[in-house]
C-alpha cells in the first residue's frame, strides 16, 4: 500500500507547524495533526472563534510572534492538509518500508477513528506542566502554570482575583506579567530557586536575558514583588484555596520560616515535561535532560543536528527534544521540515544560518534548564496523608510502604500503591512519585521514561476495528478459537 | 549464612521463600530490580483450574487453589501494620487489606461455548476435570444452560450455547501478592528468617566441587546452603551461569485496561471455550482468546494475547484489535468503554509447557522454580510449598518427575 502523505507531522505548535509549512513549501505532500480544536500549541493556543481581546499585546508578549505564527498557519492551510479535533492514540511504523500509521480519534461524543499514512513521521507533541506536590495541591483554585496560562487565553475570567504564582524557572514571569495584566492582582512571584539563578549564568548574560528582563519590567510596573529561594509548601482552604503558606527555602529546597497569604488562585509551575509517548512507542532513542548538579530531568527525545532521531524516517522537534520555548521550538520545527524533505530527495538548499541559531538557542535553553533544577527538598513539604497521585487518591504514606514492600522505581511503585494508574496515566504525578521511588537518586539523576502503548484513551469498539478479522470497529465478530487454551 | 538463597523476586521466589521460612530455614531473597519488577508486574492475577486438562500440571493447580485460599484467610500477607483504609484496595478508599493484602477474590470462572460442538467439548472437559487427581482434590463445575447464562453475567452477548461455572476460579493482584508473602513470611517467621535484597544482580555461582555453596553478585558472595533459581523468563540464564540446561523461553502477551467503570459490569471470569477443541499448539504465531474480568478497583482487564516474538514490546495495533473485539463480542456494552492503557509481559515457558520444580542432579544444591509461563500466579503456592519440602528433605505431596529440571537433556544437540 502507498502512503497517503509523504510527511506526517503530530502537534501544531510553533514546532510542527513550521515543520509542516517547510516539507510543504519543499514540495512534499503533508498532513499535520492535533489534538486541539485550534492550531497553536501551548504557546500560541488561540481565543475561542470570534473574541476580541481589548489588548491583544497582553496576552502574548511578543504579538510579533502571534502574527507570524499566525500567518504560517495560514501558509500551511493552503499547501498541507491539517486535521485539528484529532487525538493520535498510537503510531507505528513498518519495518520492510518504513511506512508510518497514525492512528487517531475524531469527535467528542462520536468518536471516530481515522489512520493516516506517510513516509516520514515529525513528533512535535510539545510538553506538559510539571506539578510537584504539596499539601492542599488538589484544592480548587490550585491551577499548573500552563493551567493558569490557558486560563488567561481562553476565557480572561481572571480580573479581581488575588493570584499567588510559585514555583521555578522563566515561565513563571510570562505567567504572572499575563494575569497582572488582565487585571488580576499578583501577589507575589516565588521562585524556588535562587532569584538570581538566571543572571549568575555565564550563557544567560546575553541573549534572552534581555527578553526576561522585560518580563522584569513588567511585573514591576504592575508592582509585583519577584522573590527567590521561597515556595508555596501548603494550600489552604474547606471548599475552595482561601489562602497560602509561604516558605523560605535553603539551597536544597529544605523549608525554613514561613507565613501565610490570603489568596483565591494558585498557580504553580515546576517545570516541563516532554510529552514523548508516541516516541517511546516508536522505539526511539532517548536521553536525560539533566536539571544540573542535582537536580532531576526527564528523560527526552535524542536528534541529531537534522533533527532525526535513532528510528529512521522519523523526526522530532520542539519540547520533545528539550524544553526550550517558542522560537527554538519553531528552529527544530524548519530543521526537522528540511531534513524530511532532503531525506527524500527534494533539493533543499543548507542553511547554515539556521543551524547555528538552533544551536545557539539550544544550548540557551540548554543553561537556562540547568539553572532552574527542582532540588529534592520539596519532599520535605509532604504529610503523609497528602494526595500524591489524585487520580487514584494515593498518599504519601502509602509510596513509603510500597518503599518499603520492596519498589524501588516508578512502575512498581505503581503496582503497589496505584500511584499513577488512573485516568491521567501518571502525567501529573509521574514525575514526583519517580522522585519519592528513588529513582532520580542514581548517577544521572533523570528517571526513565514511563512506557504508554496508548497515548490517548481509546474506545474497545474502536479498538476492535483493528483486528485483522474485523470488518468494523464496534460489531466485532465473535472471539476467533485460540488453538491452545485462555490466556493466563 | 543463609540456609537458602532465592534469586527473583517474582510471585514464584516470593512464595519459595514464604514456604521455605515457614519450614523454618533462613532465606534471603535476592532480585536485580525492585520486588515484582518481572514478569510478575506485567501479567493477570488469575488463579484458575478451568483451563487444564487433567494431567501434572492440573495437580499443582488444584494444591496452589488450596494454599491461596488458606494464604489469604491466614492474613499471611497482610502484615502487621494496618493502612489507612477507604473505598478502594492500594489507595486512600481501599479496604487496604481486603483478600490478604494483595486483593484475593474468589469471585469464580465462567467459560461459555459459542457453538453446541464447542459446548459438548467443554462439558466433556468439565467432566474429566471433575473425576479427580492425584493430589485428591478436584475440580467442581456446574454445567449452564444457555438461558441461565445472564443469572451470571447479565450483560453478557446473546446467541451463545451454554456454559461451564468455575467457582474455584478466583484472583489475586499480582504484584501485591509477592510484595506481600515476602513482608508477611518476614513478619511471621522472623525479620532474620526472610530478607529482601533489591537492586542486587546474581552474576555467578559459588562452587565446591560440583557442589553449589551459593551466588556472587554485583554486591558480592552470598554464600548458602542451598540456591533457588526462580528468575521466571531469565531463568535460562542464570541456570547457564551454573552451567546447567533449563530451556525457558519468553512468550508475549498483551493485556488492555479500560478507565474505572462507576458500576460493575462484570461479576466473574469469562472467556470462551474455543481452546478446549484445539490441542496444546506450538505455534509462534499470534493466539488471542480474551478472558474478561473486573478489578475491585473498577477497571476491566482483558488478556491476554500468546505470541512468540522474543523480548520485543513494540505495539502491534492488530493484537490489541484481536483483544478488543473479543471482548466486545462477549460483553457489547464494553465497545463505548475506553482503554487507558496496554501493557505487555514475557511469559516464562518450556518446550513442553511444564514447570521446571526440584533439585538439578546436575549441580547439587542448585534449585529450579521457573517456567511456569501463563500461569505463574496460580501456580506460585504449590511450587513453593513443594520446593520447601524439598529443600528440607520431606517427601512431596506431588510427585515432581513431571517437572525435573534434567528432563530437556535429550533434546540437546
Ligand atoms: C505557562 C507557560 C508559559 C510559557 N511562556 C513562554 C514564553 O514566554 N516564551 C516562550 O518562548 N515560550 C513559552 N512557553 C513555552 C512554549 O509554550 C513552548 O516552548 C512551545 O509551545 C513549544 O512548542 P511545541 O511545538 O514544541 O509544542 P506545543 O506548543 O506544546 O504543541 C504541541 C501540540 O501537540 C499536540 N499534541 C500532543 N499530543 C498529541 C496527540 N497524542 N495527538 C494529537 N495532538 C497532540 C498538542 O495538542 C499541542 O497542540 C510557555 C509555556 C507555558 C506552559
Ligand atoms: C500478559 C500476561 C498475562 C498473564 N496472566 C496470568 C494469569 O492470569 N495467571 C497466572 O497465573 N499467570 C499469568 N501470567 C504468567 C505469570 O505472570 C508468570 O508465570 C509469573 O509472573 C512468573 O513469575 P516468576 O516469579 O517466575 O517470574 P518473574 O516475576 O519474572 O520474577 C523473576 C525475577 O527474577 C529476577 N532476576 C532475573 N535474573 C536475575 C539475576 N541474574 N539476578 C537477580 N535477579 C534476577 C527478575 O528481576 C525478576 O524480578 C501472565 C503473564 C503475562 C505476560
Amino acid at each position: 500500500m502507498t502512503p497517503e502523505y509523504d510527511l506526517a507531522v503530530i502537534g501544531g505548535g510553533p514546532a510542527g507547524v513550521a515543520g509542516a509549512l517547510t516539507a510543504s513549501l519543499a514540495g512534499l505532500a503533508v498532513v499535520l495533526v492535533d489534538a486541539a480544536p485550534r492550531l497553536g500549541g501551548q504557546y500560541f493556543r488561540r481565543l475561542p472563534a470570534g473574541f476580541r481581546a481589548a489588548r491583544p499585546g497582553a496576552l502574548h508578549h511578543a504579538p510579533g510572534g502571534l502574527d507570524r505564527f499566525t500567518r504560517q498557519c495560514e501558509g500551511l492551510a493552503a499547501r498541507a492538509d491539517v486535521l485539528t479535533g484529532h487525538r493520535v492514540w498510537t503510531a507505528g511504523r513498518e519495518e520492510a518500508d518504513g511506512t508510518v500509521t497514525v492512528r487517531c480519534l475524531e469527535g467528542d461524543r462520536e468518536e471516530r477513528p481515522r489512520t493516516v499514512t506517510a513516509r516520514r513521521l515529525l513528533i512535535a507533541t510539545g510538553a506538559y506542566d510539571l506539578p510537584l506536590p504539596f499539601p492542599g495541591w488538589d484544592l480548587p483554585g490550585v491551577l499548573t502554570a500552563g493551567g493558569a496560562q490557558a486560563l488567561l487565553k481562553g476565557d480572561l475570567v481572571v480580573a479581581g482575583r488575588r493570584v499567588v504564582v510559585a514555583g521555578t524557572g522563566p515561565f513563571l514571569l510570562p505567567v504572572a506579567a499575563g494575569l497582572a495584566a488582565a487585571g488580576a492582582h499578583v501577589l507575589g512571584v516565588h521562585e524556588a530557586a535562587g532569584r538570581f539563578g538566571l543572571a549568575r549564568h555565564p550563557l544567560l548574560a546575553a541573549g534572552k536575558a534581555g527578553e526576561a528582563l522585560g518580563y522584569g519590567l513588567r511585573l514591576a510596573r504592575h508592582r509585583v514583588p519577584y522573590r527567590g529561594r521561597q515556595a508555596v509548601i501548603e494550600a489552604h482552604g474547606e471548599h475552595g484555596l482561601t489562602h497560602v503558606t509561604i516558605a523560605d527555602l535553603d539551597h536544597d529546597w529544605r523549608p525554613l520560616a514561613t507565613r501565610t497569604v490570603a489568596c483565591d488562585t494558585l498557580a504553580t509551575g515546576y517545570g516541563f515535561v516532554p510529552r514523548i509517548d508516541l516516541a517511546v512507542q516508536l522505539g526511539c532513542a532517548l536521553r536525560g535532560d539533566h536539571g544540573g548538579q542535582g537536580g532531576h530531568g526527564s528523560p527526552v527525545v535524542a536528534v541529531d543536528a537534522g533533527m532525526r532521531t535513532s528510528v529512521p524516517g522519523v523526526y522530532a522537534a520542539g519540547e520533545t527534544t528539550g524544553v526550550g520555548g517558542a522560537v527554538l521550538a519553531e528552529a527544530e520545527g524548519r530543521l526537522a521540515g528540511r531534513s524530511a524533505a532532503a531525506d527524500l530527495g527534494r533539493r533543499v538548499p543548507p542553511d547554515p544560518a539556521l543551524s547555528r541559531r538552533r544551536d545557539r538557542l539550544a544550548a540557551f535553553a540548554r543553561a537556562l534548564r540547568e539553572s532552574y533544577p527542582v532540588r529534592p527538598g520539596w519532599q520535605e513539604w509532604l504529610r503523609d496523608e497528602t494526595p500524591v497521585c489524585r487520580c487514584e487518591e494515593v498518599p504519601l504514606a502509602a509510596v513509603r510502604e510500597a518503599r518499603a514492600l520492596g519498589a524501588s522505581d516508578a512502575r512498581s511503585v505503581k503496582l503497589l500503591s496505584r500511584a499513577g494508574m488512573g485516568w491521567c496515566q501518571g502525567r501529573m504525578c509521574g514525575y514526583a512519585v519517580s522522585c519519592l521511588a528513588g529513582e532520580a537518586d542514581g548517577p544521572g539523576g533523570s528517571p526513565p521514561a514511563p512506557r504508554r502503548t496508548i497515548a490517548q484513551p481509546v474506545r474497545l469498539g474502536d479498538l476492535a476495528g483493528l483486528a485483522p478479522d474485523s470488518p468494523a470497529g464496534g460489531s466485532a465478530p465473535p472471539a476467533s478459537p485460540s488453538p491452545e487454551g485462555p490466556p493466563r | 549464612m543463609p540456609d537458602v538463597v532465592v534469586i527473583g523476586a517474582g510471585i514464584v521466589g516470593a512464595a519459595c521463600a514464604y514456604y521455605a521460612a515457614r519450614a523454618g530455614l533462613d532465606v534471603a531473597v535476592v532480585d536485580r530490580g525492585p520486588v515484582a519488577g518481572g514478569t510478575t508486574g506485567a501479567g493477570e492475577g488469575n488463579i484458575l483450574v478451568s483451563d487444564k486438562e487433567p494431567g501434572p500440571e492440573l495437580g499443582l493447580a488444584l494444591l496452589s487453589n488450596r494454599l491461596w485460599r488458606e494464604l489469604a484467610a491466614s492474613g499471611d500477607g497482610e502484615g502487621a501494620r494496618r493502612a489507612p483504609g477507604g473505598a478502594r484496595p492500594g489507595g486512600l478508599r481501599g479496604p487496604a487489606r481486603a483478600g490478604g493484602g494483595f486483593e484475593f477474590e474468589a469471585k469464580g470462572g465462567l467459560v461459555v461455548a459459542e457453538t453446541a460442538q464447542a459446548m459438548e467439548a467443554l462439558a466433556g472437559l468439565a467432566a474429566r476435570q471433575g473425576a479427580g487427581s492425584a493430589s485428591g482434590g478436584a475440580v467442581e463445575s456446574t454445567v449452564v444452560a444457555p438461558d441461565r447464562l445472564r443469572d451470571y453475567e447479565p450483560h453478557l452477548a446473546g446467541g451463545l450455547a451454554g456454559g461451564v461455572f468455575y467457582p474455584q476460579d478466583a484472583q489475586v493482584q499480582p504484584a501485591l501478592a509477592a510484595a506481600r508473602l515476602i513482608r508477611g513470611g518476614a513478619e511471621r517467621f522472623g525479620r532474620s528468617a526472610l530478607t529482601l535484597r533489591t537492586g542486587v544482580t546474581v552474576t555467578g555461582f559459588t562452587r565446591d566441587g560440583g557442589r553449589v555453596t551459593g551466588v556472587r553478585t554485583d554486591r558480592g558472595d552470598i554464600p548458602a546452603g542451598a540456591v533457588v533459581n526462580a528468575a521466571g523468563t531469565w531463568g535460562g540464564e542464570v541456570a547457564a551461569l551454573a552451567g546447567t540446561h533449563v530451556p525457558v523461553l519468553p512468550r508475549r502477551g498483551f493485556i488492555l485496561v479500560t478507565e474505572p467503570l462507576e458500576k460493575p459490569l462484570i461479576r466473574h471470569k469469562v472467556y470462551t471455550a474455543a481452546y478446549v477443541t484445539a490441542v496444546a499448539s506450538d505455534s509462534a504465531g499470534l493466539e488471542t482468546s480474551a478472558v474478561v474480568e473486573g478489578t475491585p478497583a473498577g477497571p476491566v482487564l482483558i488478556g491476554a494475547s500468546r505470541e512468540r516474538a522474543g523480548f520485543d514490546r513494540t505495539v502491534p495495533p492488530a493484537v490489541l484489535g484481536r483483544l478488543a473485539a473479543q471482548a466486545v463480542a462477549l460483553f457489547p456494552a464494553l465497545a463505548r468503554r475506553r482503554v487507558i492503557r496496554a501493557y505487555c509481559g514475557f511469559r516464562p515457558y518450556c518446550p513442553d509447557h511444564l514447570p521446571v520444580i526440584g533439585e538439578d542432579p546436575r549441580a547439587p544444591g542448585l534449585y529450579h522454580a521457573c517456567g511456569h509461563e501463563g500461569a505463574g500466579i496460580g501456580l506460585a503456592p504449590a511450587t513453593g510449598h513443594l520446593l520447601a519440602q524439598a529443600l528440607t528433605g520431606l517427601r512431596t505431596d506431588l510427585d515432581l518427575t513431571p517437572f525435573r529440571p534434567d528432563r530437556f537433556e535429550g533434546e540437546r544437540r
